[in-house]
């Protein structure tokens, strides 16, 4: 194995880890604040794939000389509709379900399947192009035999970025202290005046805009069908219940190791070998650490 | 009004004299006699919708034409379309509905080989007849099923005997993980090594899967002169947009896809596939007189972007090889329909082809093209017609 593969292959790592915690902050924020799991995480994801699919339409039609920055609009627009739709979904359906980790799976998975359906009726059941723009095109080649696409380099600044706006939002504003004091406990964060209320819809706001941002940035690796978000979702609840469900520094680190494993395994096995051993391997460790390799240490 | 037990007697006395009475007053099944049943039974919801969906619409093309012209024997055709909703269970269950309760002539149906397995044992026992317009892995000839896209062998054999004539001798084997990629790669193995060249990694990647970069590097180390693709469905779209990003494409990699047609190419992006080689039974690109004039119904009927690709083609034959056996044999009853097939011919878009004389499967062309810049496929080769051999020796 010459070094450039090496290099490559390192660099595959980071950027599968850079994705893989793109796909699951918002869930992790969401399933960690409110305990819902949300089954429908991968359908919006899919609905900001579809508003960035949009938005490239509308750029092409009317604006064909801005298409190269259509993306970051695409990415704004694409945080904006799922945060409405999030805090839409919050107010009139999950709000109802509080307490019943079940019944919100349930109801959750039929708005996932409700959600792909209304997908397929009104972009039809084929994939939708999304073009890249030219400056995200191709690759960067620092030596002949190395080549680093632009688009993953892309998607690691995104998540960098994302991931510090985020960390800035929790850790050094106001609402992140009521949203953490809600996290640790409900009850006594209601005591000394909290709305918790608005804290859960807010949180599940940003939860769900922050899927919205993932699929718009992953249109650039991937597909965007109405199934488009079944391909992310399994991968998203294996990284924030391996991380351990409370806690971002565990996603990061949970997407991190299942990253390196996956990019290193494929590279030695099949696909499929791969997949199977990295899901083996976190069974073994949720057994020995049932809350995962972050477990925040609260009193209930 | 209150039912009384004398006037239910009375009006259920009547409505049994009047069903006794009915061959008497009415010709006998006249009214019947006019019509013949055809179910359609392909996913319209869920995972496979995706690709199934249209080939509905090129059936429903066939069907139209058909009645327009006089329909099948005199009787024209009355369409019952069921959603098989990607789950064989549910495909199991339509076709019990269709062949039991509605009482179709035929189905055309199925486009996964599972939906197929599940349908099969249905077909059979209430001895149907099934018209399965997707090309497959073979190694099955159900006497209840007629099989109109090819067989794993019409166009893997013929695609890896190109590719080393001309494209090079050391291939990278790629594709979903499932039956019809592993029995494809099965055949195109020795196929390989017949032909001279060898096989230098074989890799098979979970279905759906959208992460590319390790498998593009595997591929980029061992430096294959041909990938030979069999990978389906939404992965592609990550897979074309990943070797493009990783700095591979149509210019400098000969890739073929068994599994990649006109219709997949707006998704994946027609940039990222432009000069990958495609290799199927029907292009839409093809000349000839049958398959303009069908491509132009189609469009006239659907919209002009719409596009056609191989199992639409298939679909749409499907529905006249039903109605020429149908016609040959004077009759509707499965038996006479089957017999009749054997050897049938006809002038499709794809070109002459004609069932083989026992096993169900036709006679096909292998094609090969490279995809050009507006997403149609440039035939570059086509080989002679090919023995349909679901049993192929390996």
């Amino acid at each position: 194995m010459s070094l450039d593969i090496v290099v490559m292959q390192a660099f595959n790592g980071l950027s599968l880890f850079t994705v893989l915690a793109l796909m699951a902050l918002g869930l992790a924020i969401v399933f960690g604040l409110m305990g819902v799991i949300n089954m429908a995480h991968g359908e919006l994801m899919a609905m900001g794939a579809y508003t960035t699919y949009l938005t490239a339409v509308i750029f092409e039609r009317f604006m064909p000389g801005l298409l190269g920055i259509y993306l970051l609009v695409a990415i704004v627009l694409a945080f904006a509709v799922t945060f409405l739709f999030g805090l839409a979904l919050e107010r009139s359906f999950i709000r109802f379900l509080y307490n019943r980790p079940l019944d919100t799976m349930l109801a959750t998975w039929g708005l996932s399947l409700i959600l792909q359906q209304t997908f397929r009726s009104l972009f039809g059941p084929r994939e939708v192009g999304v073009p890249s723009p030219q400056w995200l095109s191709g690759a960067w080649q620092p030596s002949p035999g190395l080549s680093i696409p632009l688009s993953r380099l892309f998607i690691i600044g995104l998540t960098v970025l994302v991931g510090l706006a985020l960390y800035a939002l929790l850790y050094r504003t106001r609402w992140g202290l009521r949203i953490r004091a809600v996290t640790q406990n409900r009850a006594m964060s209601g005591a000394v005046g909290i709305d918790t209320a608005r804290v859960d819809a807010m949180t599940f706001a940003i939860g769900s805009g922050l899927a919205g941002i993932a699929g718009s940035a992953l249109t650039m690796l991937a597909s965007t069908g109405p199934v488009t978000g079944q391909q992310y979702i399994v991968d998203t609840f294996i990284v924030v219940v391996f991380g351990g469900v409370e806690s971002l520094l565990g996603t990061f680190s949970a997407a991190f190791m299942i990253a390196q494993m996956q990019s290193w395994l494929e590279f030695t096995m099949t696909g499929s070998m791969a997949k199977a051993t990295i899901l083996l391997c976190v069974i073994v460790a949720l057994y020995f650490r049932p809350a995962g390799l972050f477990a925040l240490k609260v009193r209930r | 009004m209150p039912i009384t037990r004398r006037a239910f007697l009375k009006s259920s006395g009547g409505a049994a004299a009047a069903t006794l009475a009915a061959p008497y007053i009415w010709p006998r099944g006249a009214w019947a006699q006019s019509t013949v049943k055809v179910g359609i039974l392909h996913s319209l919801t869920g995972t496979i919708a995706i690709a199934e969906a249209s080939v509905v619409d090129a059936e429903k093309l066939a069907i139209e034409e058909i009645n327009a012209s006089g329909g099948v024997n005199g009787r024209k055709i009355e369409v019952i379309v069921e959603d098989g909703a990607s789950d064989w269970p549910t495909f199991a269950e339509k076709a019990r509905k269709l062949l039991d309760r509605d009482k179709v002539a035929a189905i055309m149906g199925c486009y996964t080989s599972a939906s197929r397995k599940a349908t099969l044992p249905v077909v059979e026992r209430s001895k149907g007849l099934l018209y399965y317009p997707t090309y497959y892995e073979g190694l099955e000839m159900s006497p209840n099923i007629m099989y109109t896209a090819q067989e794993a062998t019409q166009s893997v054999i013929a695609a890896v005997n190109w590719l080393a004539q001309n494209k090079g001798k050391s291939f990278y084997l790629i594709g979903s993980d499932y039956i019809w990629p592993r029995t494809t790669n099965k055949i195109a193995k020795p196929t390989i090594e017949k032909a001279g060249g060898k096989v230098l990694g074989e890799d098979y990647i979970p279905l759906g899967n959208v992460e590319f970069a390790s498998v593009i590097n595997k591929i980029k180390a061992q430096k294959p002169e041909v990938i030979l693709s069999t990978v389906v469905g939404g992965s592609n779209v990550a897979f074309y947009k990943q070797l493009q990003a990783a700095g591979l494409n149509g210019k400098n990699q000969a890739l073929l896809a068994l599994a990649v047609s006109e219709e997949e190419a707006s998704g994946i992006g027609t940039e990222n596939l432009e000069g990958f080689l495609s290799c199927m039974g029907y292009f839409q690109s093809l000349k000839g007189s049958p398959n303009e004039k069908f491509v132009k119904a189609f469009k006239a009927k659907y919209g002009a972007n719409r596009v056609v690709g191989d199992t639409l083609e298939c679909g749409y034959i499907s529905v006249y090889l039903w109605k020429m056996a149908a016609e040959k044999a004077k009759s509707f009853e499965v038996p006479a329909v089957v017999a009749a097939s054997s050897e049938l011919e006809i002038d499709a878009p794809e070109g002459k082809v004609k069932f083989h004389k026992a096993n169900h499967h036709l006679w096909k062309h292998a094609r090969i093209g490279a995809f050009r810049k507006d997403g149609q496929i440039e035939m570059i080769y086509e080989s002679p017609l090919i023995e349909p051999n679901p049993f192929p020796k390996i």
